[in-house]
């Protein structure tokens, strides 16, 4: 029974993780309809950035500090320069162009910092755990990375909700022609939004490095998890999106306990029938 | 009266050009008998990324379904190849055609899962379910689990009528799916899918059946894919979950199409023959190589999204596989006919 609580303590934690790294996607499919399939690649991206910045810095949260501003800064130009270009009907562009971006990242991190996988030093953090009961122990770090995606969750959602910045989102998401007739540059506000999902992005990595390994090929299972997260969830909704990361997280949890073999697979596969079954995920929000 | 114009489809160079493919095919048929054992399987392998290419371009550049998971089906047909032939004990080469309706029948089932999806989230999708496909198949070890297994059924066959079979059945392949390809955008269902492409909603009111036009290709891309799959692990001789079911398979497709010309058969061939030979001078670089390949395929798209072919035909005009109709006024046509 224990050993039951135990697999789903840690898949709700795992599935924290997994939130993470889709609400930035979340967020890009809510505002423009764009699905990056370079995510996972620039979450390594960040993951290597924040390793050669704590080597620098010697702290991994003064790593994560200095990765923000560049994070933002380079998803409001990605998007600015190049991403924006790609928008449109015809669904082609941007998702060759993101592929292509997800192969040169990958190739260029390879070239970099060789297959070899690297993990961040958290410090002892990785290896703090809380004893809950006889048995159940809680790992410091999952929890503070839980933690950090339910209140970034609902950051987003409030930003989304209740800010100007959010209202602008919302405008140019339902109608961008009209958006445009009050005064808003749809590419700023666009690029804007990119820029926020890459600060996302830019904590998932460094977290996921603290975490555990990585190494440049993981990019493409991370992308996976995030979509899966994200429409299980239901699109557009961020609450939807961490509870479908949560959902994932438990699933493989679960799967992993009964076989090695089959716990990425099981995830896959919840995914599958979910999506057979409500289509339109768990907490759908017409935006 | 008649009408001042009539329709014509094809083109002069499609004239040309269909004669000179009739010559080519009928040279590369006799390499059997006295050309190189590498270029036959250089031959063999180029013709699977063609097959593939071209049911990615049918499917996302006509059916306007990008997908990232068409990896699916080479897996699927390599692995049906692998348990007609040493499970089953099929000829090895006739299990290539039952491989592709094996891959035919799974392709049927996983649409109705992959149409739930649209756009983008359809390209992630296909590639779940391609994972779906790889772990499954890596944790059967009756097929060699993840590290795959050899094609057995091959024992006993001579190398030099393996070699022969296997480049005879590559080049029928790869005939065949351009043929088939073409036949299919300049029938019926052909021009509802240009429709479809253009218009959905504009395409259905003139009485297009879209999902079904929209299964239809998804099935005969699967098809394509499962065939490509099926010769290239019979060339191979190995087969495992990673080289069957990776996603390197949709980006090379993908950049064969996207760098060639999306949206038609010309550019298909321009691309793979330019991807042969970037990978022929420049594979030595490695991760540089791959770089390049990306950067190539998002500057194509950003700056020359037509594509090489594109610019070519409409400086040109150069069609070889015309899928379009011309009007041709009446006092023009004798002109045209000599």
């Amino acid at each position: 029974m224990l050993s039951f609580a135990d697999t789903l303590v840690q898949g709700l934690l795992l599935g924290g993780l997994y939130a993470l790294f889709a609400l930035g996607q979340s967020l890009l499919f809510g505002v423009m309809r764009l699905t990056n399939t370079a995510h996972g690649d620039f979450i390594i991206l960040a993951a290597f950035g924040a390793w050669s910045l704590s080597l620098l810095t010697g702290s991994p949260w003064l790593a994560m500090l200095l990765l923000l501003p560049l994070a933002f800064a380079g998803g409001y130009l990605l998007q600015r320069l190049v991403l924006n270009g790609t928008l449109g009907k015809d669904p082609m562009p941007s998702l060759v162009v993101t592929f292509g971006l997800a192969i040169i990242i990958q190739n260029l991190l390879q070239q970099i910092y060789t297959a070899d996988p690297r993990s961040i030093d958290s410090g002892g953090l990785n290896t703090a755990t809380f004893q809950i009961a006889e048995g159940l122990a809680v790992g410091a770090l999952p929890l503070l990375i839980f933690g950090a995606a339910v209140a970034l969750t609902a950051g987003l959602q409030l930003l989304f909700d209740r800010t100007d910045l959010g209202r602008a989102f919302r405008a140019v998401s339902d109608d961008r022609e009209a958006a445009e007739l009050m005064g808003l540059d749809h590419r700023h506000v666009y690029a804007l939004a990119t820029g926020i999902a890459f600060l996302l992005v830019a904590v998932a990595g460094t977290l996921q490095g603290m975490k555990t390994t990585v190494a440049p090929s993981d990019g493409p299972s991370l992308l996976l998890y995030a979509f899966e997260a994200v429409i299980i969830g239901g699109m557009g909704s961020f609450y939807g999106t961490l509870l479908g990361g949560m959902l994932l997280g438990v699933t493989q949890g679960i799967g992993f306990r009964i076989d090695p073999g089959w716990g990425i697979w099981s995830g896959h596969v919840v995914f599958l029938a979910a999506l057979l079954l409500r289509p339109s995920g768990l907490f759908p929000r017409t935006r | 009266m008649t009408a001042p114009f009539t329709v014509s489809r094809a083109t002069r160079a499609s004239r040309i050009g269909g004669a000179a493919a009739l010559v080519l095919i009928l040279g590369l048929s006799t390499f059997p008998f006295w050309a190189d054992a590498g270029w036959m399987r250089e031959f063999d392998e180029l013709s699977c990324y063609l097959i593939f290419a071209l049911m990615w371009n049918l499917l996302a550049g006509y059916g306007g379904m990008v997908s990232i998971g068409q990896q699916a089906f080479v897996g699927v047909g390599g692995y049906s190849l692998l348990v007609l032939g040493n499970h089953l004990h099929v000829n090895p080469f006739l299990a290539v055609p039952l491989a592709v309706l094996v891959t035919l029948g799974a392709a049927l089932p996983i649409s109705f899962i992959a149409f739930r999806l649209q756009g983008g989230y359809f390209a992630i999708g296909t590639w779940v379910i391609s994972e779906v496909l790889r772990i499954s198949v890596a944790n059967v070890s009756a097929v060699g689990g993840g590290s795959g297994t050899s094609l057995t059924a091959l024992r006993g066959i001579s190398r030099s009528t393996r070699e022969a079979a296997t480049f005879w059945l590559c080049l029928a392949g790869a005939t065949m799916a351009i043929t088939a390809v073409y036949g299919f955008l300049r029938s019926r269902e052909g021009l509802a899918l240009l429709a479809l492409r253009d218009s959905e909603t504009a395409a259905e009111s003139q009485g297009v059946d879209v999902p079904r036009t929209k299964r239809a290709v998804y099935l005969i891309a699967a098809a394509g894919a499962g065939l490509a799959g099926a010769l290239y692990f019979l060339g191979n001789l190995r087969i495992s979950p990673d080289a069957a079911f990776t996603v390197n398979w949709s980006a090379f497709g993908i950049f064969i199409v996207v760098v060639g010309g999306v949206g038609t058969l010309e550019g298909t061939l321009v691309g793979v023959v330019l991807f042969y030979l970037l990978n022929k001078f420049f594979s030595d670089y490695g991760t540089w190589y791959l770089v390049g390949l990306g950067l190539l395929a998002v500057v194509v798209t950003l700056k020359r999204p037509a594509g090489l072919w594109g610019f070519v035909s409409q400086r040109f005009d150069l069609h070889f596989f015309p899928v379009h109709r011309r009007l041709i006024p009446r006092e023009r046509e004798r002109a045209c006919a000599t």
